[in-house]
């Protein structure tokens, strides 16, 4: 990949790293009060975040021949079966435990929380073994 | 509002357009679409030779990822830096974080993606899977967020 186009990459992290610090997901105790009903933020947060990217997702194929610095868009693969939606289900399992999804694990660190570590080398060890032994 | 938003609403909104913007701008710069979770597969590509790791939308995408990972550190650093809070630092028990950091890895990754990948990418893209996706996971995450309650409130 061109250097200019991981600059673009870089400043896109830079962008959902400071958005998850502001909304305060880096802080399981606030993603735990939603999923017990006590603090309904985390809807703004997706739906905010869904709705500008549903705008760009829909206006950028039809307005530019071709990304700034790509070859072509993509799209994100999802297919309807069992593992889709089962792994879904195990994911939610994880995340009411925890508080902590992939993005935060991983942006967390940034803001100096560091038990988050904790959940993300929990998370390493997770996709290994879904890799090893239950890839597709 | 007092009683949904009892932390108030407006830094939800911002944060949540701000990681929208970030997704978006990655779609218009680049063409990708920026979940997450990958990112913990493609890592496994870098010590592992087993088949699943080197596949090319691993192997192949590897790179981008760790610059998007390093980002998101980097932005959360820079509100850090900017906001003048004090380091955010969870009291979630470190079992919590273990094991379930670990059931959500597993799971996001059978899954093909997780909060960011179906609840984000997926939904503005309108897939049907990823919405169906993202109501299992709200509806197991809060069944087990009710149940277990470790001493402490977290």
């Amino acid at each position: 990949m061109r250097p200019r186009a991981l600059a673009f990459v870089l400043i896109a992290g830079l962008l959902f790293g400071y958005g998850l610090a502001l909304s305060t997901m880096i802080r399981p105790e606030v993603v735990l009060s939603f999923l017990r009903f006590q603090d309904f933020g985390l809807l703004l947060v997706l739906g905010g975040a869904a709705g500008v990217t549903l705008l760009a997702y829909r206006f950028a194929p039809r307005l530019m021949r071709r990304p700034l610095a790509g070859d072509a868009f993509g799209v994100h693969p999802s297919a309807l079966n069992a593992r889709t939606l089962g792994g879904a289900a195990i994911f939610g399992v994880g995340w009411g435990l925890c508080g902590v999804c992939p993005g935060p694990a991983i942006a967390g660190l940034g803001a100096g929380n560091a038990p988050l570590v904790v959940a993300l080398i929990g998370m390493l060890a997770g996709a290994y073994v879904q890799g090893r032994w239950f890839g597709d | 509002m007092d009683a949904l938003f009892p932390h108030g609403y407006a830094h939800y909104l911002i944060g949540g357009l701000l990681i929208g913007a970030g997704v978006a701008w990655l779609f218009v710069s680049t063409g990708l679409v920026g979940g997450i979770s990958t990112f913990y597969t493609a890592m496994w590509s870098l010590v592992s030779r087993a088949p699943h790791f080197q596949q090319p939308r691993f192997t192949a995408t590897r790179a981008w990822r760790i610059v998007y990972a390093l980002g998101l550190v980097a932005g959360a650093f820079v509100w850090l830096l900017t906001s003048g809070a004090p380091a955010v630092v969870t009291h979630v028990a470190p079992w919590q974080l273990a094991l379930g950091g670990f059931v959500a890895g597993f799971g996001a990754r059978l899954s093909g993606g997780c909060t960011s990948g179906h609840g984000i990418c997926g939904l503005a893209s309108l897939q049907l899977p990823s919405l169906l996706a993202v109501l299992i996971f709200l509806a197991t995450a809060i069944v087990t967020a009710n149940v277990v309650r470790a001493p402490g409130g977290a």
